[in-house]
């Protein structure tokens, strides 16, 4: 395991925490009839998004999915704004006109959450060879899933990117399941790492719900990057514990057994991460539990601030269509 | 004025543009030593190396994902598909994409991209290698279109293009690469979503873009020798459509003909047409016509290809039969 220092652990399970309850909120909202639009939830990959986004900087680029809330509240991103932007109010990020699946924040790097599964390896590539061509020393690295590994656009930018060695990390969240269908019955190879060796650059498949995994493979891939030695091809083994989309309801139990996901839910990586930081005497478990309760205070800031925050006016649909300072 | 060639005077744009930015670069499938398919970038190779002139794999969705993550982080890249049938293995990248991410991000994201097209058609290369798709993205809202029809225009739009901070499809016909014209050895733009009036005439306005416009130009001297005085409008862009000189100008000859090489159902000439019954439908005098490629794929034969494309002959009888 890495030696972490305490103010970075605490930083990463605030961030799992921050996660976990911000997506909870949604889903309650959802129920609620509050929240319009479609919403993937990413309860469960928790340890993903956390385990990545520590080893980056603030000007490092991260390239998300439609299940994109947790990449960007892992990059620090404004759970405020993104409320908001849920909300559909014209203080969000987007004002108004993402919506869930398209948050982007470009002053830290987030490069946009993306409706189109994979769709961001391309772009993650170009932001890599932007970062070449200006010789600094940032990395990009995008996030996809299972299903997006069977994408056409998964070859040609993972062979671009390696071709031209650019400095990129691609993060496969393999959840198992692309909407209904396993990877068992989707992919030719047991372990979508393996896939890395057609494109010349190595491929590790890790633990997807132990953050400090994640962290270790995927320091290793940065540091590989910021040198200048290419990509990186990481698979990280999770498991989303709800539905394809929220709302999906009892339909999740046509493709996966109740016993399935309760094995899973054993092994929670919120829980697992606080019961080692716990056991490991790093800190105690009510000084987490009053990290636990700021961070449900800040996520209700945050739905009062969306709430309280006004619509966008009708006709602003017909703002932003290009920029118009020619 | 010296004369230069349709391609020369886009190299020249693209060679002058990058001389004095160095976040512009330019990728695409055999544009480096090899110079473009059809001397699309002849001569930039040598000027700006393999760091700034990149040969990609033959991968379309790669070309204008990768240029479109540059645009969006400091870089301002020329991407080119090598022929515009081949815009269909990109088109997640183009129309979900690069299209939306200004928008869909509340305006935070800037696009300084310009993707270049050649398009042909009459060269005897069958259905996947002639067709013209334009109008799927001017069906398409965030990109801008241009469609230059001669040397003049090529390095102005381009130019205007490259300085843009919006996507900007450059559509060039590879029959044009070799015609000749006057340019100026000077620093010009074209501003995009302004047409042009070729030729003044007072019978019937005539419009059209890109290669089928000379033959429209050829036809109307042709009709002015037999008393038909025809005017002929340039789009030059597509999207912003500049429909104030179009309508200026069917208020004065109070027919019009839309002249395109894409094909005649949901081509441009619809939207065009449209817009002209919409805003000055009691100025004309005729139906507004449309006269285009017919509704199938672009056949090999020659026979068959020349009876599929509008040809002098067939835009002149249309256009006497209206006037």
């Amino acid at each position: 395991m890495p030696k972490l220092k305490k103010e970075k652990l605490l930083d990463m399970y605030r961030k799992m925490v921050r996660i976990r309850k911000f997506e909870t909120r949604v889903e309650e909202l959802h129920v609620q009839g509050i929240l319009p639009g479609l919403k993937h939830l990413y309860i469960g990959e928790e340890a993903v998004a956390v385990g990545v986004a520590s080893c980056l900087r603030e000007d490092d680029y991260i390239g998300s999915t439609h299940r994109g809330h947790g990449h960007l509240i892992a990059k620090g991103g404004d759970v405020k704004l993104m409320m908001a932007e849920l909300y559909g109010k014209k203080t969000g990020y987007c004002k108004g006109k993402g919506g869930s699946m398209h948050i982007a924040d470009i002053n830290i790097g987030i490069l946009g959450a993306n409706g189109i599964v994979a769709a961001n390896i391309p772009i993650v590539g170009g932001a890599a060879l932007s970062i070449k061509l200006r010789g600094t020393d940032q990395v990009a690295v995008s996030f996809f899933g299972d299903g997006g590994a069977n994408e056409g656009i998964f070859h040609e930018g993972l062979n671009l990117a390696s071709v031209w060695k650019l400095p990129a990390v691609f993060v496969c969240e393999n959840n198992q399941y692309a909407i209904s269908t396993s990877q068992s019955t989707t992919c030719a190879v047991a372990k979508i790492a393996d896939r890395a060796s057609s494109y010349g650059m190595p491929g590790f498949t890790v633990d997807g719900t132990d953050v400090l995994s994640v962290y270790e493979v995927t320091s290793k891939a940065v540091a590989r990057a910021r040198k200048g030695e290419g990509p990186t091809l990481i698979e990280c083994r999770t498991y989303r514990f709800k539905g394809h989309y929220a709302g999906e309801g009892s339909r999740e139990l046509t493709y996966r057994s109740q016993e399935e996901v309760e094995k899973w839910q054993k092994m929670c990586p919120v829980k697992r991460f606080k019961s080692y930081l716990v056991k490991e005497g790093i800190f105690t478990e009510s000084f987490l539990e009053d990290i636990d309760h700021q961070i449900g205070e800040e996520i209700e800031e945050a739905v009062r601030f969306a709430e309280g925050s006004p619509y966008p006016l009708p006709e602003d649909a017909l703002e932003d269509l290009f920029v118009e300072e020619m | 004025m010296r004369e230069i060639t349709y391609g020369e005077a886009a190299c020249e744009a693209i060679s002058e543009e990058m001389e004095k930015d160095n976040r512009i670069f330019y990728m695409g499938e055999d544009v480096g030593r090899f110079g473009g398919a059809y001397g699309t970038t002849k001569g930039l190779w040598e000027m700006f190396g393999d760091e700034r002139v990149k040969d990609t794999p033959m991968s379309e969705a790669a070309i204008i994902g990768f240029a479109l993550g540059a645009a969006i982080t400091g870089m301002r890249p020329i991407a080119e598909i090598m022929f515009c049938d081949l815009l269909c293995l990109a088109m997640d990248q183009i129309v979900n994409q690069v299209a939306k991410i200004h928008y869909m991000f509340g305006g935070k994201v800037k696009v300084p991209l310009v993707i270049r097209v050649p398009f042909g058609g009459l060269r005897r290369a069958a259905a996947q290698h002639s067709q013209h798709l334009e109008a799927w993205f001017l069906h398409t809202p965030g990109l801008k279109i241009v469609v230059p029809s001669t040397p003049y225009d090529v390095k102005g739009l381009l130019k205007a293009a490259i300085r843009e901070n919006n996507p900007v499809m450059c559509f060039e016909h590879i029959l044009l690469y070799q015609t000749k014209g006057r340019v100026p050895e000077g620093e010009y733009t074209v501003p995009i979503g302004k047409a042009d009036v070729k030729r003044e005439g007072k019978d019937i306005t005539v419009i059209s873009y890109s290669f089928m416009l000379h033959r429209c130009l050829s036809v109307a001297e042709k009709l002015y020798k037999e008393g038909i005085d025809v005017e002929v409008i340039d789009l030059r862009s597509l999207y912003p459509l500049d429909m104030e000189t179009v309508i200026a100008s069917v208020k004065k000859t109070n027919k019009v003909a839309i002249v395109h090489q894409a094909s005649l159902t949901g081509g441009v000439g619809a939207e065009v047409g449209m817009r002209i019954t919409e805003a000055a439908f009691d100025y004309l005098d005729a139906p507004v016509k449309r006269i285009c490629a017919r509704d199938v794929p672009v056949p090999f034969s020659p026979v068959l290809e020349d009876f599929v494309v509008p040809t002098e002959e067939r835009i002149e009888e249309e256009i006497k039969k209206m006037v």
